[in-house]
């Protein structure tokens, strides 16, 4: 599993990329914390399209930065989500609280 | 279908409840069901399902501690996958509330969404458990058989 980001304007884009389970999720929300913590940014975009497995622990990763930036204003995208990962977010419902937009293949 | 199930394949493993082993577990139980030619969902599913039972043994089975997880795959000769995961871990004290979605005792890194998820994504789903001594999920899909290429 593998975190980056980048910085667009007031956006933050986090690539999130390998396998999000529940053995990668805690270094993973580790580090988007930090990078949320440094910019303080508006809008999160959290783009998926790097995710070859996800399971329900990546719900609670969606989730718990969907709250993070909630508590200051902040808001959060879902991005480029793979077919899988897709099907996980959608049985849980987090499309009704986060905006998802799929991949466009995968 | 009526008579004796024959078992075309059988897979046993066991191992620690170490968070490393849940992609072991996901993907060999993965090798498994790719013997049924399953469609690229079908086989998606079925590795989320055993790695939601797998990470509930990990993590609630034995919470403070390291214990033995128990894995099974299965091919019977209707075409069916069936994965047991098994623990002697805490279990859990009652089933029916645990298998409701959103109920979790995991706190901020669980959504209590593990249970539903294996439901959906697999035709059946079996969960004996009792305090003290561990928890059994078994699981059931069928994998459509497709037409020849
Ligand atoms: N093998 C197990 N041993 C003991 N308790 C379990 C076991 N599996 C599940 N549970 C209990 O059932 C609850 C619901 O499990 P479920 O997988 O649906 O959600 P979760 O693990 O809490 O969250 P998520 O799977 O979404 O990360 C758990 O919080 C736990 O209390
Ligand atoms: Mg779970």
């Amino acid at each position: 599993m593998r975190v980056t980001w980048e910085l667009r304007g007031s956006r933050l884009y986090v690539y999130l990329s390998g396998e999000l389970d529940h053995h990668a999720a805690h270094q993973a929300l580790k580090e988007m914390g930090s990078a949320l913590d440094e910019h303080l940014p508006l809008h999160c975009v959290l783009d998926l399209s790097g995710l070859s497995f996800m399971d329900s622990s990546g719900i609670a990763v969606v989730l718990g930065t969907y709250r993070r930036l909630k508590a200051y204003g902040g808001e959060l995208s879902v991005a480029g989500v793979p077919g899988q990962a897709a099907r996980v977010l959608t049985m849980a419902g987090v499309d009704r609280i986060v905006p998802i937009a799929v991949a466009v293949k995968g | 279908m009526m008579g004796v199930m024959k078992v075309q394949n059988d897979l046993r493993m066991e191992f620690l409840s170490r968070s490393v082993n849940e992609a072991l577990a996901r993907s060999a139980v993965g090798q498994m069901a790719a013997q049924l030619d399953p469609s690229l969902e079908e086989l998606g599913d079925i590795k989320t399902a055993v790695s939601e039972a797998v990470t509930n043994a990990v993590v609630h089975a034995y919470p403070d501690m390291l214990g033995t997880v128990y894995l099974r795959a299965r091919i019977l000769d209707i075409g069916t996958l069936e994965v047991t995961v098994r623990d002697r871990g805490i279990g859990i004290a009652d089933v029916d509330e645990a298998r409701a979605a959103l109920f979790t005792t995991g706190g901020d890194e669980r959504s209590g969404m593990g249970f539903t998820i294996m439901e959906g994504f697999m035709d059946t789903l079996r969960v004996r458990s009792a305090p003290g001594r561990g928890t059994t999920v078994v699981m059931r899909k069928r994998v459509t058989p497709r037409p020849v290429r």
